[in-house]
């Protein structure tokens, strides 16, 4: 729900007098001196409180507790980059950014193709909000919902997942307890939460697509598959870029699910990035490499996004 | 809020009087398969905690529940005794959901109360009040929505575990109190939009700004304030990562926390299906019934992207 399309912004320009006469662009007008500052100082106040204790203090804690030998007893020890030079070499490391990594490729490529069609057949034939309710269902429900719900449906023994795939003449899966399955069974269990809500999304896009457009396309004698390729992807991209930076950001952080169902296993199938952090920080009591491991974690995510946003120009739109 | 947009016009929709639009029907039934898909799960889910656990096994394909009994809501709420809810295939372990559904309500209800009115309150003198240093001082705070909860987290343990605040409501509470950049974002977009002509009267007739901020500001904006209400509350009540870290005893535990500890109880070998179930669905129904009565406030509140 949080998208950011940048945007020249309103709040710049301050309109003097009657509203008509707003101008933009003219951020030094209006300010005198300080301004309302001492009023603005009052209402900010609260939130700032808890900018600099939850957001700005922790940050820069977290990085230097990554720095430092820490087991929540006693001090924390400086012991320099020496965490990260564990990392480098500890293979549950690279084996969680492995099965993390393969969590984020089947969810961007599921999701995202489903949430695309849902979303063009919503456009096409049904734009009622019960339908669209329907789909957003299981997107209201918690992560750890979802997980039980699917723990039981895909149960090796009596879920009625496995009962269907009997009859149909193929063998039994263990979804939950193969190495192999554990990480798409998550993906999909990620999948169904979000396909109806990323499809909303899509959606939203897709209306804000002017009729004109399509007229002008048809005039010109533009086929409806041509159209799509040539038109809406295109017009669609701000929006489909915000998707995949929220699919690949949430993706990364995978955890809910997983630590209510497989808990890591089977032996370390499921063991993905922020599972094996918690691990390390609050069942071993490591605090300094459970800190280290969560900046990569933030430095992964960061560079994801400037990426994203930077090649895919997600922040600007066609249509203006 | 941007699906109102092109409705009226028909232009590109296939018209209705062909005898049969066979490409329509294909989308029809594909669009049902994946409401079916979205749905269904939890009748499923219904279906089972009505089920007794015993009779699962022999009827795992009856549509309806096997052997219709109420024992496992009784066992959810505590309301069996220990070997009754053994030889029913529960644990027989202490189990309350009252009690987390409670902490669940005080944790959402406190959190989305004080940080939609903190958030507000930032909004306004991001959005109408002129001061030096404005814009990067709201950049900072968008900023924070980049940070992973992850990464916070674990600093923040640290600092109510060091106030002594562990497995407290007011540990548990505490970071989510004060804003939540989304919210300011989000309440910054609507006050931008608003109309300063009123606004531009009181104060000619001295009006201070937070007389202005409660007495015009707050109720025009009544509408987005019960969303973002919304939205934040539904918020909270899925959260399980700081819950497990901080709230761990039965005076903090919120609810899925408490599933998941249930979940974790449940015999190995054969576990307490239906049990599970009637507690997932209990732990689902009041963010069900808040859907029941505000789900066209929910849906078109999704794909708002600040600029309609």
């Amino acid at each position: 729900m949080t998208t950011l399309t940048k945007q020249p912004d309103p709040g710049l320009s301050v309109p003097r007098g009657p509203r008509k006469s707003r101008k933009r662009g003219k951020p030094s007008d209006g300010f005198r001196g300080i301004g309302d500052l001492k009023v603005a100082l009052f209402f900010i106040a609260p939130a700032m409180v808890g900018l600099i204790l939850f957001y700005l203090v922790p940050t820069i804690r977290g990085i230097y507790l990554s720095f430092t030998e820490y087991s929540i007893l006693g001090d924390p020890e400086w012991i320099g980059a020496r965490n990260y030079e564990r990392i480098a070499k500890d293979p549950l490391f690279w084996n969680a950014l492995g099965v993390t990594s393969e969590y984020v490729v089947i969810n961007i490529v599921l999701q995202t193709a489903l949430a695309l069609g849902l979303a063009i057949l919503m456009h096409r034939v049904a734009k009622s909000t019960l339908i669209r309710g329907a789909l957003l269902m299981p997107y209201l429900m918690a992560n750890v919902i979802a997980a039980l719900l699917w723990f039981w449906m895909l149960d090796y023994q009596i879920g009625i997942i496995n009962q269907i795939i009997e009859w149909t003449g193929l063998p039994r899966v263990a979804f939950f307890g193969s190495e192999q399955w554990a990480i798409p069974t998550q993906a999909l269990i990620n999948t169904w939460r979000h396909m109806g809500y990323t499809a909303l999304l899509i959606f939203a896009g897709l209306q804000a697509i002017p009729n004109s457009v399509y007229e002008a396309a048809s005039i010109d004698g533009s086929k409806a598959v041509s159209t799509f390729w040539r038109i809406t992807l295109p017009l669609l991209r701000p929006v489909l870029v915000l998707v995949l930076v929220v699919t690949v950001i949430g993706s990364f952080q995978v955890f809910d699910t997983v630590a209510v169902t497989t808990a890591g296993g089977p032996v370390n199938a499921t063991r993905v990035l922020q599972f094996y952090i918690y691990q390390r920080a609050f069942n071993e009591q490591d605090f300094g490499y459970g800190s280290a491991l969560a900046v990569i974690l933030f430095l992964i995510l960061a560079i994801v996004a400037f990426i994203q946003m930077k090649f895919l120009r997600g922040n600007q739109s066609d249509l203006d | 809020m941007t699906t109102l947009a092109s409705h009226k016009n028909g232009a590109r929709r296939r018209p209705f009087s062909r005898p049969f639009n066979w490409r329509r029907a294909i989308a029809l039934t594909l669009l049902a398969v994946a409401i079916a898909v979205s749905i269904l799960p939890f009748y499923w889910v219904l279906r089972t905690a009505l089920s007794s656990n015993g009779s699962l096994a022999a009827n795992s394909a009856n549509l309806l529940p096997a052997d219709f009994n109420l024992g496992a809501f009784k066992r959810v709420f505590g309301l069996q005794s220990a070997s009754e809810a053994i030889a029913e295939g529960g644990s027989g372990a202490s189990i309350n959901f009252w009690q987390y559904l409670w902490n669940s309500l005080l944790f959402s209800g406190i959190t989305t109360a004080c940080a939609v009115f903190f958030s507000s309150m930032a909004a306004y003198a991001f959005s109408r009040l002129r001061w030096k240093g404005r814009d990067a001082v709201f950049s900072l705070f968008l900023a924070t929505m980049l940070v992973p909860p992850i990464f916070t987290a674990l600093p923040n343990f640290l600092l109510i575990k060091n106030l002594g605040l562990l497995n407290s409501m007011l540990g548990l509470v505490l970071p989510y109190l004060f804003m939540t950049p989304f919210a300011i974002f989000f309440m910054r977009q609507f006050f931008l939009n608003m109309s300063r002509e009123v606004e531009e009267a009181a104060m000619l007739d001295g009006a201070k700004h937070w007389r202005i901020f409660f007495q015009i500001i707050m109720p025009n904006a009544a509408a987005p304030i019960a969303t973002l209400a919304l939205l934040t509350f539904m918020g909270q009540w899925n959260e399980y990562f700081w819950p497990l870290l901080v709230g761990t005893s039965e005076e903090s535990r919120v609810l899925t926390v408490g599933l998941g500890v249930f979940k974790s109880q449940s015999p190995q070998g054969a576990p307490d299906w239906s049990g599970l179930m009637a507690a997932t669905l209990v732990s689902a129904t009041p963010v069900l019934i808040l859907f029941a009565i505000f789900g066209k406030r929910i849906v078109n509140s999704i794909g708002f992207n600040g600029t309609k």
